[in-house]
């Protein structure tokens, strides 16, 4: 079944590469559609671009490595935007930021749980200073939170998948 | 080109309208200081050491980038150029590993000249300091980021004169590295060990391997019986590294200095070229008359090796089976030198010093073993590395007498000491190939013009007879491996009607290499390459066949060219490295 998606991202990748065929400065596009295609940028998949968009592999891992918005590592199903902007700052995002990263048993570095149901970035700011400490889990904004009421929240959405 | 007039601090100058302020200040003789600016790469305006007061102009600029325009009033040395230079470079320091006096570099970094020159005492600056892992993974180039000022020149240089990009900028912000794709190292990635990326380095970030140690550690063992084998272009080179201008010729200093340092035997490798010229140029006639693979490829740059070894595998039929000369001297030292003087193999200590970082790692290619699991070469060291070894026995180098090689390996043409520049092996070849073809009579005027000069890519034409038929044979020479693509490239194509082909990986060949003495421009290039012609000018013999060693050793020992005997010790086979990235 696995096998068979990925069959599939590589039938959508080679599509997309030759739609951007001979396109001057078409690193970046191709970049986002394949992370859209992958849900990450696989080490083959930044060959293969590099081969065919003629672009040396240094090159491709430079500007991969230069924007936050490009992943070389699989994301979790749930992707957790935790604020740490002036407000939620103030109002102790570090401390919930803590206690969600101890909820999800993530060590040092580690973004994404070894199972893949989460991952956890910092955003400087997601525009809703007024519910601060505040965070997103996808699409929805929690807010008001403390290190306390933050673990059953995780948990919702970790049964929710199940 | 228009010609527009440049006032740097009062001195007029008319300068090309192309010109940027600091080319135009190199015309006044007036020296900015520089670190991410280098004459042969592309400017980048990184570092902003050079910056200058332009009247009129909002801030400072940086000379590099700042184009010239007509009237432009520019001062280098003011109270407000002075201050901001200064704390640019108090910037880099603070980020910079305080340890200049163990550092391999130490008395020859731009960094520390700057820093010197700037009469910085104090490091006002500090912070988080970068720290990185020390890439030591290869035989020949040694990286350390936490050295690096992120000037980019490596980047540009293996990029502009190499065609590979091996190094990019990673991460961004302070996070920032110059690294290789997916942070691997050196040795998993389509490196050649060329060393053109050391020798642009301004600090130790990136660095031959120092083998002076065990090399000195062998000289002091009485049981070692050590041989030393000198490359063409070391000769031409090794004086800067002394305190000596750019192209000084001291091949007897050298011999002397190698004598001092207390190796048994002083050699030549100029030797073992004439003898790659016997083995590659009846491989050509061989290949020819026979039905060969044709073009002919030279094979003495390993860094070509690695590169057609890597990226045209293909390819491979077309590489002279010739070793390449440090290789041939290496194989006669664990050969022919023990057979023949008594001394046990097991006590020879075999040298090379080249102008070459990716001969430290040509000499751990398992091809490379006369006998089974016994490197034919113990230890390379650069120029470079001898220049400090020299320097680390306090020997006086330039009161040095003038002395000769030992005999009979140390007995060369002039054929074989133009290995060192560009069109150099082609031209020796020929010089031989031209006389065994024309029953012994020189090729006419014995130096072959068309060779010469450091255009990118040479091509010329010279008859021949053949069973016979006189023949046009199709020569082309290139250096860069630039340049070497563009000819493997038309190759694959079937659009290459050569019959021979000389390559060499740095530019302008051997004397331009990445192991050779530091700084490396144009002007240093050209200068070492006019001493390999004068020497060669110098030789009484300057055709490799006539070399009366030659002669002899193939009377005595080896047989004939491509013979029996030749073919288990001079000649070798090549594989395709795999490179995932």
């Amino acid at each position: 079944m696995v096998e068979k998606t990925l069959e599939k991202s590589w039938e959508q990748l080679n599509q997309l590469l030759e739609s951007y065929r001979c396109t001057k400065g078409s690193m970046i596009p191709v970049l986002q559609q394949a992370q859209e295609i992958f849900g990450y940028l696989p080490k083959d998949v930044l060959i293969k671009i590099s081969k065919e968009l003629d672009v040396a592999i240094s090159q491709v891992f430079g500007v991969v490595t230069f924007y936050s918005q490009f992943h070389l590592e699989p994301r979790g199903k749930n992707i957790i935007r935790s604020c740490q902007g002036t407000a939620c700052h103030v109002r102790g995002a570090k401390a919930v930021l803590d206690a969600i990263r101890e909820r999800l048993g993530l060590k040092d570095g580690q973004i994404t749980t070894p199972d893949n149901e989460f991952t956890i970035e910092t955003v400087a700011c997601i525009g809703a200073c007024g519910l601060a400490p505040c965070l997103m889990i996808n699409d929805d904004t929690h807010g008001r939170l403390t290190a306390e009421s933050v673990a059953p929240m995780i948990d919702k959405y970790y049964n929710n998948k199940k | 080109m228009e010609l527009v007039k440049v006032t740097i601090d009062n001195k007029t100058v008319s300068v090309p309208s192309d010109y940027t302020v600091i080319e135009a200040a190199q015309i006044a003789g007036i020296h900015i200081p520089q670190l991410c600016y280098h004459p042969e790469l592309t400017k980048e305006g990184a570092c902003r050491v050079c910056v200058v007061e332009i009247e009129g102009a909002r801030g400072l600029g940086a000379a590099c980038v700042y184009p010239v325009n007509d009237g432009m009033v520019v001062h280098t040395n003011t109270p407000l150029v002075r201050e901001t230079r200064k704390t640019v470079v108090e910037l880099l320091l603070a980020n910079h590993p305080q340890e200049c006096l163990i550092c391999q570099k130490n008395n020859n970094c731009e960094l520390q000249t700057i820093a010197a020159d700037l009469g910085i005492r104090e490091i006002p600056y500090t912070g988080e300091k970068r720290n990185a892992k020390k890439d030591e993974s290869n035989p020949s180039i040694v990286r350390d980021p936490n050295k690096c000022i992120l000037c980019g020149r490596c980047i540009r240089a293996c990029q502009e004169h190499q065609g590979l990009d091996v190094y990019a900028f990673v991460n961004r912000g302070f996070k920032t590295l110059v690294e290789p794709a997916f942070s691997y190292d050196l040795g998993e990635v389509t490196c050649t060990y060329c060393g053109q990326c050391v020798a642009v380095c301004p600090t130790a970030a990136i660095c031959e391997k120092d083998d002076t140690e065990q090399v000195f550690d062998a000289l002091g063992d009485p049981n070692k019986y050590v041989i030393v084998q000198t490359a063409p272009a070391t000769r031409v080179a090794l004086g800067e590294a002394l305190g000596l201008p750019a192209g000084e010729i001291v091949t007897g200093k050298m011999v002397a200095a190698l004598r001092r340092l207390g190796f048994d035997k002083v050699f030549d490798t100029d030797f073992s070229a004439d003898l790659t010229i016997m083995e590659e140029g009846y491989e050509f006639l061989d290949r020819v008359v026979n039905g060969g693979t044709l073009p002919m490829i030279t094979s003495c740059s390993p860094g070509w090796i690695n590169f057609i070894e890597m990226k045209y595998p293909d390819l491979l039929p077309h590489l002279s089976t010739a070793k390449s000369p440090q290789a041939m001297f290496g194989a006669l030292t664990k050969t022919y030198w023990p057979e023949t003087q008594g001394i046990p193999l097991e006590k020879i200590y075999s040298v090379s010093v080249m102008p070459c970082t990716a001969k430290k790692a040509e000499r751990v290619r398992p091809q490379l073993q006369s006998n089974p699991g016994i490197p034919d070469v113990d230890a390379v060291i650069t120029t470079r590395e001898l220049g400090r070894m020299i320097k680390n026995a306090g020997i006086d180098f330039k009161n040095l007498p003038e002395e000769k090689y030992d005999s009979p390996l140390g007995v060369s043409t002039g054929a074989a000491v133009i290995f060192g520049v560009t069109g150099g092996v082609m031209e020796a070849a020929l010089r031989t190939i031209y006389a065994v073809l024309n029953e012994g009579k020189d090729i006419p005027g014995i130096n072959f013009m068309p060779a010469r000069g450091m255009e990118g890519i040479k091509e010329a034409t010279v008859d021949v007879p053949i069973n016979g038929n006189n023949v046009t044979v199709k020569l082309a020479v290139a250096h860069t491996l630039k340049n070497a693509r563009t000819l493997m490239d038309k190759i694959r194509a079937g659009e290459a009607d050569y019959h021979f082909i000389e390559i060499m990986a740095c530019p302008g060949g051997c004397i331009g290499g990445g192991g050779q003495p530091q700084p490396v421009n144009a002007e240093v290039r050209a200068a070492r390459t006019a001493a390999v012609y004068r020497v060669d000018e110098d030789k009484t013999i300057r055709q490799s066949h006539k070399n009366p060693d030659i002669i002899a050793l193939y009377d005595n020992w080896l047989g004939k060219p491509l013979g029996e005997k030749s073919h288990h010790l001079l000649h070798t086979h090549y594989k395709e490295q795999p490179r995932e990235v």
